[in-house]
């Protein structure tokens, strides 16, 4: 009844009145809503073109080398002098390839199969135990790893896997012959890498597996097969793809890597040729000598051009193993 | 029937091999904080987490490290804060503006590679912005460059918490006549607790990372004082320290891990609790 007679009330008052305080009100709206828009659609493009930005920079402050030296020249030079001149990059490059992938051989597997159980096996209440071990292996840092790789894994490697490997299938294949009796090594970043990039291979397994259909599942158990049987069947028939996908991931993450390895690999300029010699990779090569940068020419651009290199191959298998997960996933 | 052995024995082997594995990982994860706290903690001590260095402390003289513990706050508050200022609109601009389309997906695909690019090749943009703009190594160099790694896992953190929010309370909300600004009050209320984690994993990610401060922040002895100075930090501590050929220097290299290791248990511990806890109020 009230409502009633208020409107009734404010029918004969001029008709521009109660319209204007309304109208300007939605104009304040409007406003708010549409530079909103913009505020926050600048930011998004900003962060779209962080990464073209970036390796802009890298491109641009290495450009001196570029210029100075063939791109064959650097990647493929053996010996790295800057004082005389010489910025051969193989030796890094091999050393970062060897570093992940000894990392690769150890984590691949056992990341999988546990990304699988994660998926396949367990109950929500086994999988929310279990979260709290891969969040915690991603969060510590790497500066402990790495101290824990001294600590532990290198007299590890320098007491008993070493002289153990020396004696039995070093003598056959040189590849596992102790070269090396300091425990630091191939071997020992390797292995602590190995546990740095198992959570991610883990999470991303269980992503990509998680976005096959049920339908799939309860089909194939219905039809009587066993667990193992239908994991097989997913694995092979949609799940192939995003593991592999998470296999890159994890690579790259690991051919980044500073600290750790850094602390634990030796850092010895040289084509590694067994399990145990010391390597130098690309991010130790950058890490350790930015102090020197200034008093040589050209070593700063060499060093960004480590960084390109970096960038370069992180980000092509980073996109790629993107678009493939979002692929498999975007299916569900 | 001798079929079904050779299916039931393959079985078992795989659960039990994913079971050897998960189980290996979590001995792992046990024995990597064992190591930690157990050589830590004989070097811990009430001075190691109250002072300064003093002269000396690289050739085992007194003094702590509460100059890197204080370098590293500052850090990795400044980095999350500024890369929340970006990523938190960015987030919001994905769900209430842009919706599903070709921008959403460029962009989650920009900051998941962002996620993917190593903090030493940060460190070494940081440093090439450093020249361009004739900065030294500073706090401020410091946080911009450990705002960009922390900037896409904060992003898609808290981008995978909105995605949770129900559908329904844009329609809702929207159907009331609201601005499409005003329903992003409404989100931003909805996923707060969800905020507040993303915030926490990118401060943890922020304190332990190392490789993009090396360039850009420095390392100083003295207790911070300004954006424009050089500023220590937990994990260089300890790196630091131990590339001291002295056993007392290097034991206290453990016990800078340990109190980084702490730091970054109870920030997860936190992160965790802030889910369960101040949940209460969201719409499920």
């Amino acid at each position: 009844m009230e409502a009633i007679h208020d409107t009734s009330l404010a029918r004969p008052a001029p008709a521009t009145a109660p319209r204007r305080p309304h109208r300007r009100l939605s104009r304040r709206r409007w406003l708010k809503d549409s530079s909103a828009q913009s505020l926050f659609g600048l930011a998004a493009a900003g962060v779209c073109l962080l990464v073209v930005l970036i390796t802009i920079t890298l491109v641009a402050r290495s450009w001196p080398i570029l210029q100075a030296y063939s791109v064959s020249e650097l990647l493929a030079g053996k010996s790295w002098q800057p004082l005389r001149g010489l910025f051969g990059f193989a030796p890094f490059i091999a050393g970062s390839a060897a570093v992940t992938a000894v990392a690769m051989v150890l984590a691949v597997t056992p990341a999988v199969f546990s990304g699988i159980y994660l998926a396949e096996y367990t109950s929500a209440r086994t999988r929310s135990a279990l979260k709290p071990l891969i969040d915690l292996l991603v969060g510590i840092p790497s500066v402990v790893y790495g101290l824990w790789g001294i600590l532990f894994i290198v007299p590890l490697i320098r007491d008993y896997i070493g002289p153990w490997s020396d004696r039995t299938v070093g003598q056959i294949i040189p590849f596992f012959a102790r070269t090396n009796p300091s425990g630091y090594g191939l071997l020992a970043a390797g292995f602590v890498l190995a546990v740095m990039v198992f959570p991610l291979i883990v999470a991303v397994t269980e992503e990509v597996l998680r976005s096959v259909p049920r339908e799939m599942r309860e089909t194939l158990l219905s039809l009587g097969a066993t667990r193992w049987e239908a994991t097989k069947c997913i694995v092979r028939r949609s799940g192939m793809a995003g593991i592999l996908a998470a296999i890159v991931l994890g690579f790259s993450r690991a051919f980044g890597e500073t600290l750790a390895v850094m602390m634990l690999v030796g850092n010895t300029a040289q084509v590694p040729g067994s399990l145990f010699d010391a390597a130098y990779p690309l991010p130790a090569l950058i890490a350790n000598n930015y102090g020197e940068i200034m008093s040589v020419p050209l070593y700063e651009s060499a060093l960004m051009g480590a960084a390109l290199v970096l960038l370069l191959v992180v980000l092509a298998f980073n996109v790629l193993a993107r678009l493939t997960i979002n692929r498999v996933a975007g299916r569900r | 029937m001798k079929l079904n052995v050779r299916r039931r024995l393959e079985e078992r082997f795989f659960l039990g091999l994913m079971r050897v594995f998960v189980a290996t990982a979590a001995i792992l994860l046990g024995l990597i904080l064992l190591v930690i706290v157990w050589r830590g903690i004989g070097a811990l001590s009430w001075e190691m987490v109250s002072q300064a260095p003093q002269g000396g402390f690289y050739l085992g003289k007194g003094g702590g490290i509460l100059n890197a513990i204080a370098g590293s706050l500052l850090l990795a508050t400044g980095a999350t804060a500024l890369a929340a200022l970006i990523a938190v609109p960015v987030v919001l601009y994905i769900h209430v503006y842009a919706g599903q389309g070709r921008l959403t997906n460029l962009l989650r695909l920009a900051l998941d590679v962002m996620w993917g690019i190593p903090s030493i090749v940060y460190g070494a943009f940081g440093f090439a912005l450093m020249i361009l703009l004739g900065l030294r190594a500073s706090l401020l160099a410091g946080i911009i460059t450990l705002a960009l790694v922390v900037l896409p896992i904060l992003a898609r953190t808290f981008d995978e918490i909105v995605s949770m929010a129900p559908g329904q309370l844009r329609e809702a909300t929207l159907s009331l006549g609201t601005t499409r600004f005003e329903f992003l009050g409404v989100l931003l209320r909805q996923t707060v607790p969800g905020l507040l984690t993303a915030l926490l994993l990118a401060f943890g990610r922020g304190i332990g990372d190392a490789a993009s401060v090396l360039f850009t922040a420095g390392y100083t002895d003295s207790m911070p004082t300004s954006l424009l100075r050089p500023v220590a930090s937990l994990p260089l501590a300890v790196f630091f320290q131990l590339s001291t050929p002295f056993p007392e220097v290097q034991a206290r290299a453990y016990a800078s891990a340990l109190v980084l290791t702490a730091m970054i248990l109870v920030i997860s511990l936190l992160a965790h609790l802030s889910i369960s806890r101040l949940g209460r109020h969201v719409i499920r």
